[in-house]
């Protein structure tokens, strides 16, 4: 009667086996590394250099010993320090040929020595968090508010000139908080205004209102959707921006995430110098707008080393040298969106600038007055610049939309719309929260949940194999697997854990005996009351099935409660506890009845149970 | 071994009405506690800055006290954290001040006062709308967890039961909330997922003896409510005991390896493991039973067969 069968056995092995693969990363520690990643947004990671790296590791005889690459950096495992370090000088001078202005990062790093076959299969070591690894962890709003005040003034200045072109009369454009008020003096006027607003803008709704005689006015307020548009585009404007930015930072993992509606996490572990990370979080506009100099003979004498005065010379991405205008037209700051696309005549690739109000009015006159010359955009990253493209001015342009286009392909196109993008806030933030973690701290947090859990762990175990002798071992083996089921689980599904994580460990070990205490309790009344030890088995754990059942999911409401409600530490706190819980089930109910069937199980005759 | 070989049920409804009127006392006391002293709440939900630092000797206090003050920050709290070497500065949010660069101007303050340079271990700044959110969502999370056991139990058992235990577990959130009052100990994030923890880890023992009072309706006849009651919880003292002693081992653990951080967090658990098995036992039983909880509600009453009369 207490014998499960063959597959019931293989499965829970299976799943004993399965936790312990997912288990033994976490035990490899870490071995150092060299982490590649890109200096400058245009400069992008791809395939082809870690080829390149490969040769040049092997061409000075350096060995790794594993390479992963994502999205920002390629990141080479070395065997020991001494190579870790030789192989960052080697990588270092073949992508940095001149140290003045790299154009990679090149930074010493940790990896987890996990094995390859390991990796392969996705068997990770549980990520730890920054209380635990020491770092920066930075809470942003974005001032939404502030995103939509800028968009409506652009779109004020836009109805300016619109009204303008189309030869309107008007009695003043001006923004009234969330709206634009138009005033006229006469229904007709504000008639035609209405058909040309509505006619080329699909953002605005329009109301009109009459505020006694000659005074007429259409009221003019964003359309939800396009509100929403704005929110979300601010949104990722700015996570791209901070997410270029900290690449300057050469951080290992940094991770830049919404929250909510409107904002952003940035935690950035090992990095302890909070002043100098705040500062590149909050550097501000590096986009320029410039004239070029095309004067015959010009770039002649500048590469000559005479450079005319009144202009520098810079080189074009992908092109030759270019001889800018120190005049600032522009900064990135007038620039209020750029959107890949295409020219609605000749159908190339393209890019849509819009820009502010006084910005779209400085670009008019310039292009006005320089028809037919080339004009730079230069995008500046660590104080120094690159011409992204120059453009020739063909007619003059107004309204504040501006298309670049030329000999550029679709992907350029993009790659040109996010880097004048990369440089800019879409709206201000601010840091709402802040944490640092000294890496010592974070060190003695590891060792302190640790010894935590191995204590009570011990505690329990000497304890239950004192008070239920056989059966209490049985429970020891039981936890033993439920502490590392949770653990494999945890690395699997690689969430974060914190200290209140390793706390919630330690009380689901706790916990998790209950169901054992339940079961063993249950057998021995049994055999008090007169019945066979294998009935007694059978019924301690088919009796205690029902009460586990229904402790284990009020306990585990209140974990999905915390997982639903909390933030920061009690979230860390509640995913451990509800995976405990999942977990404690499983090795209570079903690991410990096959170790019971397969000590009892066999036997005929059982004179009485080793249970104390 | 056995600790437990209880042969006749002990009669613990016999003092339901005692106890209950302790609990009664003690619930107040905490009502009282909270109202009259508040919580000593953490950073985390008042908003503002919290700076720990790690000096090689001991540092005078005054002294940061002194330079601090000096240094504009009138309203600073400095204080012994752990050790004598480890200093605890906590500020206030203030709109004059830029927020952000709070931490940075405490830090070079606490560099310029001369002897040991301190060594930055940890920084808070919270912002005081994410305060104000963090002690929102607590709220919520309480209530949630409140309504979710409440169903839960009315659905599996009966409501009595369900409001049973719901006020049992109130009581217990209260008195720990109670203690963190009353001593001013301070109240963070962690504290109160210990507190939601207690919730679920005491209405688990409630659902314990719930269970067993259950199965007693149902086996044997007989018996009135009280001694059914009574039956439910001697069968499962041993139980209780055990269990609550080895999660304490854990939680005492906690408590002395855990460290600072951990240390409020253990401490609310302790309390709340106590005072669970204290309210499992001796406050949602009674109020089951005073509530009017009978065979009747399990035991569907066999209908007597009609038969056919020739």
């Amino acid at each position: 009667m207490n014998r499960y069968p063959l597959w019931k056995n293989i499965l829970i092995c299976l799943v004993l086996v399965f936790g312990l693969i997912y288990t033994i990363p976490n035990f490899y520690g870490e071995v150092p590394a060299v982490q590649v990643s890109s200096a400058k947004s245009t400069v992008q990671l791809d395939q082809s250099l870690i080829g390149r790296l490969e040769s040049e590791l092997t061409a000075t005889d350096l060995q790794h010993t594993g390479v992963f690459a994502d999205e920002n950096s390629i990141r080479f495992r070395f065997a020991d320090t001494e190579e870790q370090l030789r192989a960052r000088d080697t990588i270092d001078a073949a992508l940095n040929p001149d140290p003045q202005d790299p154009s990679y990062i090149v930074a010493l790093n940790l990896l987890p020595a996990t094995p390859n076959w390991l990796t392969s299969i996705n068997a990770l070591p549980m990520y730890l968090g920054l209380d635990l690894r020491g770092g920066v962890h930075f809470l942003l709003e974005v001032d939404m508010a502030g995103a939509i005040t800028n968009r409506l003034d652009s779109t004020t200045g836009d109805l300016r000139t619109l009204l303008r072109d189309r030869r309107i009369r008007h009695a003043g454009v001006t923004r009234e908080g969330n709206t634009i008020e138009l005033r006229f003096r006469d229904t007709e006027q504000r008639e035609a205004a209405r058909r040309a607003i509505s006619s080329g803008n699909s953002d605005l709704e329009l109301a009109a209102r009459d505020d006694g005689e000659n005074d007429y006015k259409l009221i003019a307020s964003l359309l939800p959707q396009a509100a929403q548009t704005i929110r979300e585009f601010a949104i990722t404007q700015n996570i791209t921006t901070l997410r270029n930015r900290i690449n300057e930072l050469g951080v290992a993992e940094p991770i830049i995430q919404q929250q909510g509606a409107d904002r952003i996490v940035v935690q950035l572990p090992g990095v302890q110098d909070v002043a100098k990370a705040k500062d590149i979080l909050g550097r501000t506009a590096t986009l320029e707008v410039r004239l070029v100099d095309d004067s015959p003979g010009a770039i002649e004498d500048a590469l000559n080393g005479q450079v005319p005065f009144g202009t520098e010379l810079y080189t074009e991405r992908g092109g030759g040298p270019l001889l800018v205008k120190n005049d600032v037209i522009l900064t990135g700051d007038r620039l209020t969106d750029a959107q890949p696309g295409f020219d609605s005549q000749t159908n190339d690739p393209a890019v849509h600038l819009t820009l502010d109000s006084p910005g779209s009015r400085i670009f008019r006159d310039v292009t006005r007055d320089n028809v037919g010359k080339r004009m730079a955009i230069l995008l500046f990253e660590k104080g120094r610049g690159e011409v992204v493209t120059a453009p020739v001015i063909r007619t003059e342009i107004g309204g504040g939309r501006v298309q670049i286009s030329g000999s550029m392909s679709v992907e350029e196109a993009n790659r040109i719309a996010l880097l004048l993008r990369s440089g800019s806030l879409a709206a201000p933030m601010e840091i709402i929260e802040e944490r640092t973690v000294g890496p010592s701290l974070g060190a003695e947090n590891i060792s302190k949940g640790f010894n935590s859990v191995l204590w009570g762990f011990v505690a329990i175990a000497v304890f239950m194999t004192v008070y239920y002798t056989l059966f209490g071992l049985v429970s020891v083996i039981a936890l033993t697997a439920n502490l590392g089921l949770l653990i494999a689980l945890l690395s699997l599904l690689q969430a974060t854990l914190t200290l209140p994580g390793i706390a919630a460990m330690a009380l689901t070990i706790g916990m998790a005996i209950d169901a054992n205490v339940l079961i063993n309790e249950r057998i021995r009344e049994e055999i008090n009351n007169g019945v066979t030890p294998q009935a007694a088995i059978t019924a301690g754990y088919e009796r205690a099935f029902g009460t586990i059942l229904d402790a284990n999911i009020t306990t585990l409401i209140a974990g999905i409660a915390l997982l639903v409600f909390g933030s920061g530490p009690v979230r860390g706190f509640a995913v451990v506890h509800c995976l405990g819980i999942l977990t404690s089930m499983f090795s209570a109910i079903l690991v410990s009845r096959m170790i019971v069937n397969l000590i009892y199980g066999r036997r005929r005759k059982i004179d009485r149970l080793a249970i104390g | 071994m056995e600790f437990f070989r209880i042969k006749n049920d002990i009669p613990f409804m016999r003092h339901a009405l005692k106890f209950n009127i302790i609990s009664l006392v003690t619930f107040a006391l905490a009502v009282i506690f909270i109202a009259m002293r508040g919580l000593n709440l953490s950073v985390e939900f008042t908003g503002g800055t919290l700076v720990e630092v790690s000096y090689p000797q001991p540092p005078r206090v005054e002294d940061i006290r002194q330079a601090l003050s000096d240094a504009g920050y009138s309203d600073a709290q400095v204080q012994n954290f752990g050790s004598a070497r480890d200093i605890l500065v906590r500020l206030p949010n203030r709109d004059d001040l830029e927020a952000d660069r709070v931490s940075e101007n405490v830090m070079a303050t606490l560099s310029s006062i001369d002897g040991p340079e301190p060594e930055l271990r940890r920084v808070e700044f919270v912002g005081p709308q994410i305060g104000k959110e963090l002690a929102a969502d607590g709220g919520m999370a309480l209530l949630f967890v409140m309504v979710g056991m409440m169903a839960y139990l009315a659905m599996r058992f009966e409501w009595r039961f369900a409001l049973a235990a719901s006020i049992a577990n109130l009581h217990d959130v209260l008195i720990i909330i109670g203690f963190f009052a009353f001593f001013q100990w301070e109240f963070s994030l962690p504290v109160l997922a210990a507190v939601l923890a207690v919730l679920g880890y005491s209405v688990n023992e409630t659902v314990v003896i719930f269970d067993r009072v259950r199965e007693t309706f149902r086996k044997r006849r007989g018996l009135s409510t009280t001694e059914v009651i009574d039956h439910a919880i001697t069968r499962t003292m041993s139980r209780t005991v055990i269990t609550h002693g080895s999660t304490l081992m854990v939680v005492l653990s906690m408590l002395i390896f855990g460290g600072e951080t951990l240390h409020y967090f253990a401490l609310a658990l302790t309390i709340g493991i106590i005072f669970g098995i204290y309210s499992s036992v001796l406050v949602s039983s009674p109020l089951v039973m005073w509530f009017g909880v009978s065979r009747e509600q399990f035991v569907k009453p066999k209908k007597d067969k009609e038969e056919a009369v020739v």
